[in-house]
């Protein structure tokens, strides 16, 4: 199995769909001639042609309203957002349109947003945010927010078979960091289906995208220093979100960290939280923890960002804290 | 490129040459009587207390919404607004399921789940308007550049209102048109009034059609009570654009011959403006015209005006017959199932 870094799995992915499948095509801004901002799409132009990978004007509603039109149409549209910030100025249509043509008029919008997210390397307030709570507030979307390249790969091939719209978070601190192994032969993975990062007993966290890596480091940490056994749960998707996964491994370890990159207040966290509150209190050997950026914008000077986006050492300290508990 | 002012349509032979017969001419006067009829009876409906939220008309726009119609082509698509009920009349939405829809029924094309003017049919080539406008005008372009992509001869009618003219999703739709040289006809029903907003604190152009020139495309002008010229200059564009003549704004003036909505009394337009206005009824106008220039008869008339009346009676009984939609069916409605990308337009 050829190892793949998580950009390449979702280029080689979309390619390969577009190559089986005639009604899927790529628009969005400098996706043809350049490639895109971050080159997912380096070569569709030249095998696929103009009218299939599309350089759009810089207009946000447009691509993504005319990418719902092309679903009504029967297409398979896959739009990128430039950076998933950018989706904001196309708000209106996923949100008043896009979201809730299912539900009133019947009609299926299988549309794939690509949304190139997160922090981590000076982007600042406008080339560094997390969209996925915000639209996981959104009745009729669903949010995706692969980790590995090989769920990043599989994840977008059920993202184009979806009939709905579905809001692909990539993070853009993983297209070239991480590396995996990427199954060359087509396949897909489930919507509402959580990873098991890593098994643990003492504690687990429950986390998705970058994060779960940033987990990674200080439960490694922790069993060598502390003989912490932490388990890792990756939720790959937000909107359907697999509670039971949750449930079950909240009720095996007993204590919880829910750790994102986006903001706190109104975080998808907080309804994680909630939901173990309801369901599982029984079980809990401690107060539900929650891990997040401060209610910030996001900051651009390095230490300032640092500040803002959890460290390996910010997980390590709050799960030293609950194991103590 | 200087936007063009639409001449009236005068003779038959005239008609004729634009491509419709004596039958199609009767059949535009059944449309309109119909789409007044159904709003009428709506009307009636709101203050029996049957119609919940609040009733929109499109009293004053029923030639420019039924003349469009007519010139669209079977498997041409559009998005029409809440003053274009002649669209869906025209292109066969059956009056029955409007009612339904009006009173919230499980028949009606939402189900129960949006109100009034909020339909389409995909099997008609219509998808139902949100509230927020133009905010279906850039989906209709993404219409035509599926057609474009597919190499289809489709047109896409894209409709707005002068006062979402203002907004940028209009903008955004018409530049990418422009500038891919899409199918699609933007048609502007202008009736001077958006909500208590008069047209000069609206827009600065003396037109709004001469937008046009900015997008890289034709502007046309047209009297939209004037059911006869509203179909020459759609049909003009929507077969230039399906020979890959690209996109055409289409400003059809008329005047909203009621409120904005039902609760409102439109004491802000001036008496005298609808008084001029009444005059330049548009059903009004195209019957005289039938009588003058296609001879109908009386007998003609009486026919298919008692003909409107019985499938309007017949209608609203059939939709108050219609069941209340299941509350129970709510949260499954949300998302699309696999299965339902399974027809014609999705294969």
């Amino acid at each position: 199995m050829p190892e793949k870094t998580y950009l390449q799995a979702i280029s080689d992915g979309l390619r390969e769909e577009m190559r089986r499948d005639q009604r899927v095509f790529v628009l969005g801004e400098d996706v043809g001639v350049y490639g895109g901002a971050f080159k997912v799409t380096l070569g569709f132009q030249e095998e696929f042609g103009p009218w299939r990978v599309i350089d759009m004007p810089l207009a946000e509603t447009a691509i993504l309203a005319g990418a719902t039109g092309a679903a009504l149409m029967g297409m398979r549209p896959v739009a990128e957002m430039q950076f998933a910030d950018f989706v904001s100025c196309g708000w209106d249509h996923l949100v008043t349109v896009a979201a809730k043509q299912h539900f009133r008029a019947g009609t299926p919008i299988p549309i794939v947003v690509r949304l190139p997210s997160g922090g981590g390397f000076s982007g600042g307030p406008f080339h560094s945010q997390n969209p996925e709570s915000s639209f996981a507030h959104i009745p009729g979307l669903k949010v995706v927010c692969p980790s590995t390249p090989a769920d990043a790969k599989g994840l977008l091939l059920s993202a184009i078979e979806d009939p709905n719209p579905v809001l692909f978070c990539e993070h853009k601190h993983l297209y070239r960091r991480i590396k995996g192994d990427v199954p060359e032969e087509r396949y897909t993975v489930p919507f509402g289906e959580a990873r098991m990062h890593r098994h643990g007993e003492d504690v687990t966290v429950i986390t998705w995208g970058a994060m779960v890596y940033t987990a990674d480091e200080a439960a490694q940490r922790l069993a060598q220093e502390d003989d912490l056994s932490v388990e890792i749960l990756d939720l790959r998707t937000i909107i359907p979100w697999d509670r039971e996964a949750v449930l079950d491994s909240v009720r095996r370890c007993s204590k919880v960290l829910v750790l994102h990159e986006d903001t706190r207040t109104g975080g998808f966290g907080g309804e994680i939280a909630a939901t173990i509150a309801e369901e599982a209190f029984e079980h809990l050997d401690g107060p539900v923890r929650r891990m997040a950026a401060p209610d910030s914008p996001v900051p651009f000077a390095p230490n300032l960002e640092k500040a803002f986006i959890p460290q390996v050492d910010d997980v390590v300290r709050a799960l030293r804290e609950l194991a103590a508990y | 490129m200087a936007v063009r002012e639409a001449e009236p349509v005068s003779s038959l032979q005239e008609v004729h040459d634009a491509g419709l017969d004596r039958e199609d001419l009767l059949g535009i006067y059944r449309n309109l009587l119909t789409t007044r009829g159904i709003e009428e009876r709506g009307h009636i409906l709101y203050k029996q207390g049957k119609i919940p939220g609040s009733f929109y008309t499109g009293r004053g726009n029923e030639a420019s919404a039924v003349g469009v119609a007519t010139a669209m082509g079977p498997h041409d698509v559009g998005t029409p607004l809440q003053r274009a009920m002649g669209v869906h009349v025209t292109r066969g939405l059956e009056p029955w399921r409007i009612f339904a829809q009006y009173m919230g029924r499980a028949d009606g094309p939402t189900r129960g789940r949006d109100g009034n003017v909020h339909i389409g049919d995909a099997n008609l080539g219509l998808y139902a308007m949100v509230s927020h406008l133009p905010a279906m005008l850039p989906v209709a372009v993404g219409m035509a550049l599926a057609f474009r992509i597919r190499e289809e001869k489709r047109v896409a009618i894209a409709w707005c209102g002068e006062g979402a003219s203002a907004r940028g999703d209009a903008h955004e739709g018409m530049n990418l048109a422009g500038v891919r040289k899409l199918p699609v006809i933007f048609w502007i029903d202008n009736n001077q009034w958006a909500y208590s907003t008069p047209s000069h604190l609206e827009y600065a152009v003396e037109h709004l059609a001469d937008r046009a020139a900015a997008y890289g495309f034709e502007g046309v002008v047209v009297d939209g009570t004037d059911v006869l010229a509203v179909y020459r200059e759609a049909k003009r564009a929507i077969e230039k654009a399906r020979e890959g003549g690209g996109p055409t704004l289409i400003e059809s003036v008329t005047l909203r011959m009621e409120g904005h909505a039902v609760h409102d009394d439109a004491f802000y337009v001036p008496r005298e403006l609808f008084e001029e206005w009444a005059r330049r009824d548009p059903i009004e106008r195209f019957r005289a015209w039938l009588r003058d220039h296609a001879e109908m008869t009386d007998a003609e008339e009486d026919e298919i005006t008692s003909g409107v009346k019985r499938l309007l009676n017949e209608s609203l009984q059939r939709a108050e017959e219609s069941p209340l939609p299941d509350p129970g069916t709510l949260v499954a409605a949300v998302y699309a199932q696999p299965e339902e990308l399974d027809t014609p337009h999705h294969k």
